[in-house]
């Protein structure tokens, strides 16, 4: 494994999260935080930077650690290493942004249990070298803050007539308070992968597509 | 990865190390953030207390042990462990009233508040709710909602306090529902009626000791 890293590698390993391999709107993993903290902007950018620093750091932990790590008990080390980084997050969260951390309650604790963070240690981290495991989970978690906050920027706007608790619409807009609630979550995750979906198939029946996915 | 079948010992040894070693950053991390959390905590009840008792330039911390406030003497910007209440002072020294925080259930979870008492005239001189679970968009209206607050900037705790339907107001004893919310502002309402029920005989106590005074 401690081969010389082919060119170009580390790049694409960054890159891969952000759309071919997005957690939420290509591989549908985490979508439990996507629907319960997406209500507002805030608190998507919040849950997706203290996933990031979670996934980052248990990615980078858990590669350094591959070879020492027994094969038989990987799964409880790994959970052993997010949970730590979890409860850390939990404390500093609540310690410099009380409110964040009121509004996002429960949802911080339940990071260890996001199977994006797991499922990158078990399918990444723990076979790849530090470097390429930490590329992957920034990718990832740019992915994940990024598909966050679109859902958090709909939902707020429609469901609040606000951007980041700032009035965007007038008083003349009656907020459409379903968007605010969990059905107004599955509404705007449904919306956009139709979105994407449609975008998706344009791409591959534009001409030449096929020759470009074969070079690629 | 590590190869082939490692040995029992291995596999306890590397378990314990990983407890060990996150135990040891947890505590870390635990005290580290702790002052912070708690300055949070004593900082947004402060700030609360000054808002429900209007007129209020000086806040005194009482500890409440077996049910009976005593002065609390921990140090500076720190709250009892245990429950507690605020007597507010105005400008002149006198005593502005007490902000007594609250609790019980609402629609989803507990409701917790903070209230303004004002033991001459027993009624309520503001509110305000600090954690509650209730409904987006509908029963969290009892956070944030003008309309339903002003409801609490002068009401009369006896007989009872009595939800009514928005609008139906007319005794200083009554508290207009919100409209969409009305479990939720019911319960505030339960939560007002239990704790001045209990208070109303303590605060009485204090004032007539004069523990309460400057």
């Amino acid at each position: 494994m401690s081969e010389p890293m082919e060119p170009g590698r580390f790049n694409r390993e960054l890159r891969k999260g952000l759309w071919k391999e997005n957690p939420i709107f290509i591989a549908a993993l985490g979508l439990c935080p996507a629907m319960a903290v997406t209500n507002s902007l805030t608190n998507a950018l919040v849950m997706g930077a203290a996933t990031a620093f979670v996934l980052i750091g248990s990615s980078l932990m858990v590669s350094a650690l591959r070879r020492a790590i027994p094969r038989q008990v990987r799964i409880s080390i790994y959970i052993i290493i997010i949970a730590t980084f979890v409860t850390s997050v939990d404390y500093v969260l609540a310690a410099l942004l009380p409110t964040a951390h009121k509004q996002l309650g429960a949802f911080i604790a339940l990071i260890v249990v996001n199977c994006i963070i797991l499922g990158r240690q078990e399918a990444f981290a723990s076979k790849n070298a530090p470097a390429l495991a930490v590329a992957d989970a920034v990718g990832m978690s740019i992915g994940f803050t990024l598909a966050l906050s679109m859902i958090g920027a709909v939902r707020e706007i429609l469901g609040n007539g606000s951007l980041l608790g700032a009035k965007l619409l007038g008083a003349w807009y009656e907020p459409w308070a379903i968007m605010i609630l969990p059905p107004g979550g599955f509404l705007t995750l449904g919306a956009l992968l139709m979105f994407f979906a449609w975008l998706r198939e344009r791409a591959e029946r534009r001409p030449g597509a096929e020759d470009e996915r074969r070079a690629a | 990865m590590a190869d082939g079948e490692a040995s029992s010992v291995r596999l306890v040894a590397s378990l314990g190390v990983a407890g060990l070693l996150s135990g040891v950053i947890l505590v870390g991390v635990y005290l580290g953030t702790l002052p912070a959390i708690e300055r949070n905590r004593a900082e947004a009840m402060t700030s609360a207390v000054y808002r429900v008792l209007p007129g209020t330039t000086r806040i005194e911390t009482f500890e409440v042990r077996d049910g009976e406030p005593v002065r609390y003497e921990g140090p500076e910007g720190t709250l009892p462990k245990g429950e507690a209440v605020f007597a507010g002072y105005g400008e002149d020294g006198h005593l502005v009233g007490f902000a007594i925080p609250a609790e019980g259930s609402g629609f989803m979870d507990t409701i917790k508040l903070v209230y303004g008492y004002e033991p001459t005239d027993r009624k309520i001189v503001g509110m305000e709710v600090l954690d509650s679970r209730e409904t987006p968009g509908l029963g969290d209206k009892i956070v944030s909602d003008p309309e339903f607050h002003a409801n609490f900037d002068a009401l009369a705790t006896e007989p009872r306090i009595v939800p009514v339907k928005k609008g139906k107001k007319t005794a200083p004893n009554e508290v207009d529902c919100i409209t969409g919310a009305t479990i939720s502002s019911e319960a505030v309402v339960r939560i007002l009626n239990d704790s001045t029920g209990r208070w109303r005989p303590i605060v009485d106590r204090m004032l007539a000791s004069g523990g309460a005074s400057k």
